[in-house]
């Protein structure tokens, strides 16, 4: 039943429940929905941060207050593209233990779902020694907006995939305890979609970064 | 998840400790009484704070303790902890937390642990906020808007560490709010019991739904501003702050934009309004419907009207910054999206009004309540169309008349709802019943308090009394009777505050000595009421969920045998009758 049938429904109209079927047989896990209920979360912080930047940056159309003069962009090193590399076989790791999963192929799952979190800690890393790269170079956080911007920016979206391995180590730590399958499987599933969302969001923010 | 919607029972957490049962509870209904609790002590400090400000406006200069800069502290605490820390957490927090698993026929939130940790954060946030009273200082001053420069710059009272402790709580709060949100929208979507289709939920729901999906999406704008001005005035960087001299220096800011703060708060604060009025919209049409013994007018076009004005709330939110300095067809746009808002809270009220007509009317506490946030809510939301036109707003923007109309239509009118609610699900929440003449006496007085201390407003308003004033002192345009006036608000408003203890009286006193309540005394239709146990046991539902046959609705449903027909009532029961009326 579509959305719009959903809420046209006369629900005064003929009380009765025949038509109606147990909720288990067809709705998601609440885990599932959950997650993409966040990602509309992460979604809005996001856009408005890169808005707040375009706006700050100074470009004429995007509003008329747009200020920029003081803006100088960052250089790209290239360990920025090297954390992008990271990011992207992570994600790929992951996507190789989803299908895993749905294979009933446990060991490959298992090791898939500890590179795909080991190669996350090394993208944070990554973005740890860019930090660092930036400020032996005097690209200080209060030297230029562009730079807030970038510590700003990379620090959330590190702070989110934080959380990704944080729910990763979990799903590891069930399979280390031979938790339902059923239920790891689905966490699988979960952090893979959660580590895509993280990937596009960082290709989004990076191109961000580099063009302007 | 199994604990929520399956009758299962083994997944549940059963505390076993005094400890697990009622501080680290994950039960939704404890920690929604957690939220409560809190909210509504945060929620008396800020109303100490307004009356301290009566007395400094009604009598100044008789207290030479409350000085220029406490007066702004107060009015900058008074405003935040109002609007953010009691009715967001009061009606979000408590009322969604209590009301959504009892009213969908759950067992509990869908993420039990989440929604502990959501209420234990939201604490850490109160403490943080609180600490400002401590610091070196004192709170910030800067107005509950916190408009940079001038939030961070030197003069503005509690600019050093005042301002961390609000922008720091803020960002704690909202990181508790994300964690109830996700629970509030998934144990909506995904945890309603066998034949709780969504158009078959009470509009309580229905309210509290649609303002989690929009803090969800409001929140992290206030939380983007807070991060940004913290490092603004923390690590000296230049989001918001422009060059400027500051007592003579020169700042070592420059090329920040003040503007693009007040975008990203208001991105956030218009849709906040709408937060707090959509959960007040719900309960309030499920307050009328049940004490005027008639099914809601219009279900389906109130249930629309709420998701329209959810949607629209997000389309209007520079009408708060006529004054700022903005493109004419940007006012343009924000004039017209602002009043056509008008139309599907118009919808509402005329419901609601349709709902009362030729109804079998019981004028009880909680009724009262509703129908004075009739008054309240027309009232501050007319004056609202006057402030949505650019050109009205102009001349009345920054004086009384905006501090009139925001406390009638969002201050007063959701505070309504909230004693109607407490009146009317206490004795589920409880198990004991309240006493009838000191509530009235409560009502009364509070209700004709607040007229007294809110309609003089619009008439200083539109004399050009400043708010955010300290002392007018002789100011040739605001003749006498303005003072009168003030004078006259200040007694009211103490006289309002007074009344309140009157309230916590009958509330905690009955909660000790009260009589025990029937288990559905106003004869409701909705789910919460058909609970095994009063107050319900945890788990809600004993053995096996309740099922689902009909709307929340039915009352006084022709040739049943009772004057409502609850949810979980099969057709069969009612049967014979409904043949009869054929």
């Amino acid at each position: 039943m579509s959305l719009i049938s959903r809420l046209a429904e006369k629900s005064w109209e003929n009380p009765g429940i025949a038509e109606y079927r147990e909720p288990d047989s067809y709705r998601p896990a609440a885990a599932t929905v959950g997650v993409y209920v966040y990602f509309g979360v992460a979604t809005v912080i996001f856009t408005l941060i890169a808005a707040a930047y375009l706006v700050r940056m100074g470009i004429p159309s995007a509003v008329d207050h747009g200020t920029g003069e003081d803006w100088s962009p960052m250089p790209e090193p290239p360990l920025l593209w090297i954390n992008t590399g990271i990011l992207v076989l992570s994600s790929l790791a992951w996507e190789a233990a989803t299908r895993a999963s749905r294979r009933d192929d446990v060991t490959r799952m298992r090791s898939m779902v500890m590179a795909g979190n080991a190669l996350g800690v090394l993208f944070l890393v990554g973005q740890v020694l860019l930090w660092w790269h930036y400020q032996t170079a005097g690209y200080y956080l209060s030297a230029n907006p562009a730079n807030a911007f970038f510590y700003l920016l990379t620090a959330i979206h590190g702070l989110h995939l934080a959380g990704g391995i944080f729910a990763g180590g979990r799903t590891l730590g069930q399979m280390a305890m031979r938790a339902d399958g059923q239920r790891i499987c689905r966490n699988v599933r979960l952090c893979t979609i959660y580590w895509h969302y993280l990937l596009a969001v960082w290709l989004l923010l990076a191109a961000l970064l580099v063009v302007t | 998840m199994a604990t929520t919607i399956a009758d299962d029972l083994r997944p549940m957490h059963h505390p076993k400790t005094w400890v697990g049962k009622y501080v680290w509870s994950q039960d939704h209904k404890v920690i929604a009484i957690q939220y409560g609790v809190t909210a509504i002590a945060i929620g008396l400090v800020a109303l100490v704070l307004s009356v301290l400000m009566r007395l400094q406006l009604g009598f100044p200069g008789l207290f030479p303790w409350i000085q220029p800069e406490n007066y702004l502290q107060y009015v900058s605490m008074h405003g935040m902890i109002m609007v953010v820390y009691l009715l967001t957490a009061l009606l979000l927090g408590g009322f969604g937390n209590y009301m959504i698993p009892l009213m969908i026929g759950a067992r509990d939130m869908v993420f039990p642990f989440v929604n502990m940790l959501s209420y234990w954060i939201y604490l850490l946030s109160v403490l943080v906020l609180v600490s400002g009273f401590f610091v070196p200082g004192g709170p910030t001053g800067a107005g509950w808007t916190l408009y940079p420069p001038q939030a961070i710059s030197e003069g503005t009272p509690g600019n050093q560490w005042g301002i961390v402790t609000m922008l720091g709580s803020l960002a704690i709060f909202i990181i508790a709010f994300t964690m109830g949100g996700l629970n509030y929208v998934t144990t909506v979507l995904q945890a309603r019991t066998r034949g709780m289709t969504l158009m078959r939920m009470p509009l309580t729901v229905w309210g509290i739904f649609i303002a989690s999906i929009m803090g969800l999406l409001a929140f992290p704008a206030l939380f983007v501003a807070a991060i940004m001005m913290l490092l603004d005035h923390l690590l000296g960087s230049s989001f918001f702050m422009p060059a400027m001299m500051t007592m003579g220096q020169e700042s070592n800011t420059q090329g920040g934009s003040p503007l693009l703060f007040q975008h990203l708060f208001w991105f956030f604060g218009h849709p906040e309004v709408y937060i707090v009025a959509l959960p007040a919209f719900g309960i309030v049409s499920d307050l009328i419907s049940v004490h005027a013994r008639k099914n809601i007018f219009g279900y389906r076009m109130m249930v629309w009207a709420i998701v329209i004005i959810g949607g629209l709330s997000f389309l209007v939110w520079a009408h708060h910054m006529y004054v700022s300095g903005m493109n004419p067809y940007f006012g343009f746009f924000f004039a017209t999206s602002t009043l056509i808002i008008a139309i599907p809270t118009a919808i509402k009220v005329y419901n609601w009004l349709l709902t009362l007509w030729r109804g079998d009317i019981h004028l009880r506490v909680p009724m009262l309540f509703a129908i004075a946030f009739l008054f309240t809510f027309i009232h501050g939301g007319l004056t609202g169309l006057f402030l949505g036109n650019v050109s009205v707003d102009v001349p009345l923007s920054d004086t009384f008349f905006v501090v009139g109309h925001f406390h009638m239509v969002m201050g007063v009118s959701p505070i309504l709802v909230i004693f109607g609610a407490i009146y009317h699900w206490y004795p589920k929440i409880t198990g004991r019943m309240w006493n009838e003449t000191l509530g009235q006496v409560h009502f009364w007085v509070t209700f004709l308090g607040v007229y007294a201390v809110y309609l003089p407003m619009h008439y200083l308003g539109i004399l050009g009394v400043p708010r955010r004033y300290y002392a007018l002192g002789e100011t040739s345009f605001i003749p006498e009777s303005a003072h009168l006036a003030n004078e006259a608000i200040s007694v009211a408003a103490i006289i309002v505050f007074a009344a309140q203890f009157l309230f916590f009286y009958n509330m905690i006193w009955n909660l000790l000595r009260g009589p025990k309540a029937d288990p559905n005394p106003w004869g409701a239709a909705s789910l919460e009421w058909q609970t095994p146990q009063t107050p319900p046991g945890h788990g809600n539902w004993g053995p096996h969920l309740p099922t689902v046959y009909r709307w929340a609705y039915d009352y006084s449903v022709p040739h049943a045998s009772r004057d409502f027909i609850p949810q979980n009532e099969p057709p069969s029961a009612e049967a014979p009758s409904e043949e009869a009326a054929l």
